[in-house]
């Protein structure tokens, strides 16, 4: 027996599409402007963005699957599959690099139980997740904030001059 | 986060963190109003939109983005009655490695560049404006989101503003993780909701067009802060502070191998690089000496520790004079940098000292490049990707004698082949760093 798809857009509540209406006020002009915001709110609150996520913004915005999609395989932000509760976005450009970036991320990955050889695999794929589903661990571009580097993105907190030998610490408290 | 020096640094003069490096300064606009807020608003209203131009075209203010274009002439290119709707585009979407200021306006002082923001449109006849905001500042955009809603309620955007009859809606848009969307073509593609791929030039201005192919305003945070204080201190007072066609202060932010890292606002052509590094930031790190500095933002060509430019000056007769200055005595301002072939760019300056490999450095940036690359161009994006691919294997120990001479012939023929200005930024490193450290190419 196959077992039954889940599809998100199977999911969506009255206060989901109001929020996504009230959205798509913004932008007056053309609807289509919308597609960031609402792929923005689909990904928050369903984790990634599955096929019917795509459809269902699509329709919402009188556009096709395909305007959507290329979004999605474009921007490094979205991900078509779930990645862990917690994600860690540690700073890979220069400084950060240069104040030690590289030992903080195989330290993260070390404190949350990730090979740091894993790599991603690209857009669109979750980044190196935790088979129990509660981290990913990895390294994006430029924070803006080289000043107090090295830093990396929690979630939605950014924490600064981070020390390797702080980051078990940093872990713990997330647990 | 990071924060100010508790009292300015004598070379600072604080105009935009003025108020940000007030201890317990909040973001609210109960906090704003007490500290003068929304006073350059009202007093713009009362002016003719304009004359607003011209204030900001006499102040010299420069874009404080990257490109450094003049902020009263790009929005001179509006013509303020032509029947068409015009629209804002504010670039909050700071994502050039070494560059991390309007973070801070964001998170600390939204009133401020919303203030800007109201004046902007009302010169330009303006009804309708996005702050586009990086989504690695979640933060920032919840803040700035809360401030356009506390402006309204309090008569400062929305309809009839303050009863001048002028109308304004402003809402927040965030990016998705694409340094590309930095480009204002990009940008406004991605606003669109469209794959950001920046858009062919001509027209080079989006002025002429942009966002919905009406004439568009593509300012950066910083920029349109300023327009605030030219209004307050009077646009010949403003522009005293820089130098001539770079008026003004320009917030400088430092990284890398310095004692104090951080961001300082300084009077343009306010400092050498050596008043900079060696007193503003206190220094390098003990027992280490300069080896590199990357002026502007990752893009900005490399200077390296023992060159001495040629810089025409003024002599003591008047008479103009090239004047032998060692890299250290460079004035940081766009003039002087423009001239030696690098840029001030966002001033977003990178410091490196003896202990770096200028191979690895370059890895390092090649392989941001690599990355960001939208994939529009083939020379872009294939070109950034394989200097990406030579540096990596060069690092790993596998350099080949003919690398440097390859990986010049890359970056020399990715440079004025792409739509936009990303085929220079990812090429400008390589071609820097080659040029100016061959014997570390060379292993």
């Amino acid at each position: 027996m196959i077992a039954k798809q889940t599809r998100q857009a199977d999911e969506v509540t009255p206060d989901f599409e109001a929020e996504a209406d009230e959205l798509v006020t913004h932008y007056p002009v053309s609807k289509r402007s919308a597609s960031l915001p609402l792929l923005h709110l689909w990904q928050n609150h369903f984790g990634f963005v599955d096929d019917s996520g795509v459809e269902w913004i699509a329709a919402k915005l009188e556009l096709e699957p395909i305007n959507i999609l290329e979004l999605v395989t474009f921007y490094p932000w979205f991900r078509r599959e779930a990645a862990g509760k917690t994600i860690i976005r540690v700073c890979r450009t220069l400084a950060c690099a240069m104040a030690g970036s590289h030992e903080v991320r195989e330290k993260f990955c070390e404190a949350v139980g990730l090979d740091p050889h894993e790599d991603h695999h690209g857009f669109g794929c979750a980044p190196p997740t935790t088979p129990d589903g509660k981290f990913s661990v990895e390294f994006v571009e430029c924070l803006a904030s080289c000043g107090s580097a090295p830093v990396a993105l929690i979630n939605d907190d950014l924490v600064e001059n981070i020390s390797p030998a702080d980051v078990p610490k940093i872990v713990e408290k997330l647990k | 986060m990071l924060s100010l020096l508790p009292t300015p640094h004598p070379k600072e003069r604080r105009i935009i963190f003025e108020n940000i490096g007030i201890p317990n300064y909040a973001p609210d606009i109960k906090t704003y109003l007490a500290h003068g807020g929304y006073e350059s608003l009202k007093k713009a209203l009362g002016m003719k939109p304009g004359e607003i131009v011209d204030a900001v075209k006499a102040a010299n203010l420069r874009g404080r983005g990257g490109a450094g274009f003049p902020c009263g002439m790009k929005w001179s290119f509006i013509k303020y009655d032509d029947g068409k709707p015009h629209y804002i585009v504010v670039n909050g979407d700071e994502s050039e490695p070494g560059t991390f200021k309007d973070r801070y306006i964001l998170h600390e002082d939204p009133h401020q560049l919303i203030e800007g923001l109201a004046i902007s449109a009302y010169a330009t006849n303006t009804h309708l404006a996005y702050i586009y905001i990086r989504c690695e500042f979640p933060h920032a955009a919840k803040i700035v989101w809360n401030a356009i809603k506390e402006a309204r309620a309090a008569g400062f955007l929305g309809k009839d503003i303050l009863g001048s009859g002028f109308d304004l809606d402003i809402y927040v848009h965030q990016g998705a993780a694409a340094y590309i969307c930095g480009e204002e073509t990009s940008l406004l593609e991605s606003l669109e909701g469209k794959r950001p791929y920046p858009r062919i030039k001509p027209p080079y201005f989006p002025a002429v067009l942009g966002l919905y192919m009406q004439p568009t305003i593509v300012n950066n945070v910083e920029t349109l802060c300023h327009v605030k204080h030219i209004l307050r201190l009077g646009p010949e007072e403003y522009a005293k502070m820089g130098t001539p066609g770079d008026g003004g202060t320009r917030t400088m932010c430092v990284s890398g191998d310095v004692v104090r890292p951080g961001f300082y606002e300084i009077p343009c052509g306010g400092v050498t690089l050596r008043e900079l590094i060696f007193d503003v930031c206190q220094g390098l790190k003990p027992g280490r000496s300069l080896k590199a500095v990357i002026p502007g933002g990752s893009s900005a060509k490399v200077l390296r520790a023992d060159e001495v430019f040629k810089i025409k000056a003024k002599g003591p007769d008047g008479q103009m004079v090239e004047k032998e200055t060692p890299m250290l005595d460079l004035v940081m301002d766009a003039a002087t940098l423009g001239s030696i072939g690098t840029m001030i760019g966002s001033a977003g300056v990178m410091v490196m000292d003896d202990s770096r490999d200028m191979l690895w450095v370059l890895n390092n940036l090649n392989r941001f490049y690599a990355h960001e690359s939208c994939g529009q161009c083939t020379p872009c994006r294939e070109g950034s990707l394989w200097m990406s691919k030579m540096t990596t294997r060069m690092i790993e120990g596998q350099a080949r004698p003919e690398d440097p001479a390859n990986l010049k012939n890359i970056a020399d023929n990715i440079a004025g082949r792409t739509v936009c200005a990303f085929g220079e930024a990812c090429s400008w490193p390589t071609q820097s760093f080659l040029a100016k450290f061959p014997e570390e190419f060379a292993k």
